[in-house]
């Protein structure tokens, strides 16, 4: 499904030239559940940052369902990243003056879906994520937990294939963060591929699939045979 | 994304700053108001002055004695002469062209008017009985000047409306007799109440027949004789014909000036439309300052928004989209600004009107529109930068910016 071959990605700071990935290749099939780990500054968030599409690799090619997707200009990413991409991040990124389902409508407004149907949906997933009475509530009147469930519940409103997740639960507690990565690990097992950064070991150590990556390079990998 | 959506999201994030939101309205409302309001005025002056000439009369010709420029000396000055008068033969003279509808002679002077006990100064008017139709003024009551002959001085006279209630007061008048110098007049008829026109109170003067005026002034000459063309397209040959007319009577002496109300109108026509034009010209400068104001704070709010915006990339939003919702937020305020800044003009205007009676105060419909276009078209023209800026943002620094 996502097939990335010599991706490399290089920064200028200052006059200087400072690589951030060197000559990644990876594959990760559909349905995958896999976690990047490494130290602050191994090029992880760049590498989920290349996966979805927010940044272009300096050079490598990136191919998606079997499409080159580096080849695409910004709309064209644009319109793969709303219909294939959620992305789930540290700070949850909720837009302050909406309300809960206002903020999980919104990828399906970006989209042009017809209202009757995102109604719909924005009330399904309300129901599945348990924030039904918290649907008129505006970010800060939720809690950490209730607002990265609107976040995933945002997220997966466009049912991407993909959902991308940066540290997920940096800002949560002990107790919600496993709630949080119960719900992403149910989504696994609708056939979402998962993909995770993270340096807690412990959350990283429940995919499937987890890379360890020093210095922009892919350094090991280690396979476990089902999730918890 | 729909455009529904879009304008539902801009409005959204306008509310979402509500004081800045207000402000920038009432700056952008400012703006139109004040346009509709000086351009209103300015068209107001315009056709108030265009009426009080209308009111006049219709295609009128004017004929007066003397020139203003003259062409070198003529024999006349070299012995002494003033410059000749214009003749009630004159006047009649001019009934020979056949652009020429109907003249009105007019003679004026003061006297004192006596009624029994009372007495009072008043503005007599010598004219014919043609005057009441050339000058388009009204009768309350009884008639008119005789028709007739221009030189048979019949002893009667019209009264202004104020004269009569304060020489007869509540009593007829008609068939009543006043004193004007040393004749004694039959009141025939009182005109109707007008009021002021052209500097000139219709209410508070005394109309003789000319010839009677001149015994009573000793004189022979005319103040003015009104020509009143058969139509509009004779107004220009009326004229001609009058300076020709008087021309050859005048020993081919050019001492009269021939005036069009239509040229009179058209000249005032001109400078009060420039006018409007140059106060609705400042005016739209608050426009443009509103302009730079929302462009101002649509800057602030890009970096501002700077994490939205990374957000609603991620989301999947191509640039186009984010440059389309930071324009819809600036058609919005202006939009809304325009139509505030509409209302208040209009009502500044009605509020004018009802202090000014007199003064027509309309805002021409150009103004408006323009007042309009510059507002829509300002908001628009600043918010390019602004908006370009949002979707240029790089979404991976926009998400990490703290």
């Amino acid at each position: 499904m996502i097939s990335l071959s010599q991706i490399s990605r290089s920064f200028t700071v200052g006059d200087q030239q400072v690589a951030a990935l060197r000559g990644i290749d990876l594959n990760i099939a559909a349905g995958d559940y896999v976690s990047i780990m490494g130290p602050s500054g191994s090029g992880k968030s760049t590498l989920l940052n290349l996966i979805g599409l927010l940044d272009r690799p300096s050079s490598g090619t990136y191919k998606l369902d079997g499409g080159n997707v580096t080849a695409l200009n910004d709309a064209q990413q644009a319109k793969v990243r709303s219909e294939k991409i959620g992305f789930v991040f540290q700070s949850f990124h909720l837009v302050p003056r909406l309300t809960a389902a206002m903020n999980i409508e919104l990828p399906l407004i970006l989209a042009g879906i017809p209202p009757a149907e995102r109604k719909a949906r924005v009330v399904q997933l309300l129901e599945n994520y348990g924030l039904t009475d918290r649907a008129d509530h505006r970010p800060d009147q939720l809690s950490g937990g209730q607002r990265q469930r609107v976040a995933i519940a945002r997220a997966t409103s466009m049912h991407p294939a993909v959902l991308l997740a940066d540290e997920p639960t940096g800002n949560l507690d002990q107790t919600t963060g496993k709630e949080v990565m119960n719900l992403l690990e149910q989504l696994v097992a609708q056939k979402v591929t998962l993909i995770l950064v993270t340096h807690d070991p412990v959350i990283g150590g429940r995919a499937t699939r987890q890379l360890y990556m020093v210095d922009g390079e892919i350094i090991g990998e280690n396979k476990s045979a089902a999730s918890p | 994304m729909k455009l529904i959506d879009v304008l539902q999201f801009a409005s959204g994030s306008l509310r979402g700053s509500r004081t800045r939101t207000l402000l920038m309205i009432l700056a952008m409302s400012i703006g139109v108001a004040s346009v509709v309001i000086l351009t209103g005025l300015g068209e107001g002056a315009r056709r108030y002055v265009v009426n009080q000439f209308s009111s006049l009369g219709t295609n009128l010709v004017i004929v007066l004695p003397g020139r203003t420029e003259t062409a070198g000396i003529g024999p006349g000055m070299l012995l002494g002469q003033i410059p000749r008068e214009l003749s009630l033969d004159d006047a009649q003279a001019l009934l020979r062209s056949r652009a020429v509808g109907r003249i009105a002679p007019l003679t004026i002077g003061s006297s004192q008017i006596s009624q029994g006990a009372l007495n009072r100064e008043v503005v007599v008017l010598g004219s014919t009985s043609e005057l009441l139709e050339v000058r388009h003024m009204s009768l309350g009551q009884g008639q008119f000047l005789p028709v007739g002959d221009l030189h048979s001085s019949e002893s009667v006279c019209v009264l202004g409306a104020k004269v009569k209630t304060e020489l007869f007061g509540q009593q007829q008048a008609i068939g009543g007799w006043v004193r004007l110098g040393d004749r004694r007049f039959r009141v025939v008829g009182v005109m109707a109440s007008q009021g002021e026109s052209m500097g000139f109170n219709t209410d508070e003067i005394v109309i003789v027949p000319v010839a009677s005026a001149h015994m009573l002034f000793n004189t022979s000459g005319l103040f003015r004789v009104l020509v009143e063309a058969k139509s509009r397209d004779a107004i220009e040959q009326a004229k001609h014909d009058a300076e020709e007319i008087l021309l050859r009577r005048h020993n081919g002496e050019r001492d009269v000036t021939v005036i069009t109300q239509d040229a009179v109108v058209a000249t005032f026509d001109r400078i009060l439309t420039a006018l409007t034009l140059a106060v609705g010209g400042i005016a739209s400068i608050s426009l443009a300052v509103a302009g730079i104001l929302i462009m101002n704070v649509m800057l602030i709010a890009v970096s501002q928004r700077v994490k939205e915006i990374g957000l609603l990339k991620a989301l999947g939003a191509p640039a186009a989209e984010i440059r389309n919702l930071f324009f819809a937020e600036a058609i919005l305020l202006s939009g809304i600004g325009s139509v505030v800044g509409l209302i208040l003009g209009e009502a500044g205007v009605w509020v004018i009107g009802k202090i000014y009676p007199s003064l027509p105060v309309v805002a021409p419909w150009w103004a408006v529109l323009a007042a309009i276009a510059t507002s829509l078209g300002t908001g628009i023209m600043f918010s390019v930068w602004p908006a370009r800026r949002a979707a240029r943002l790089d979404p991976v620094m926009a998400l990490a910016r703290s």
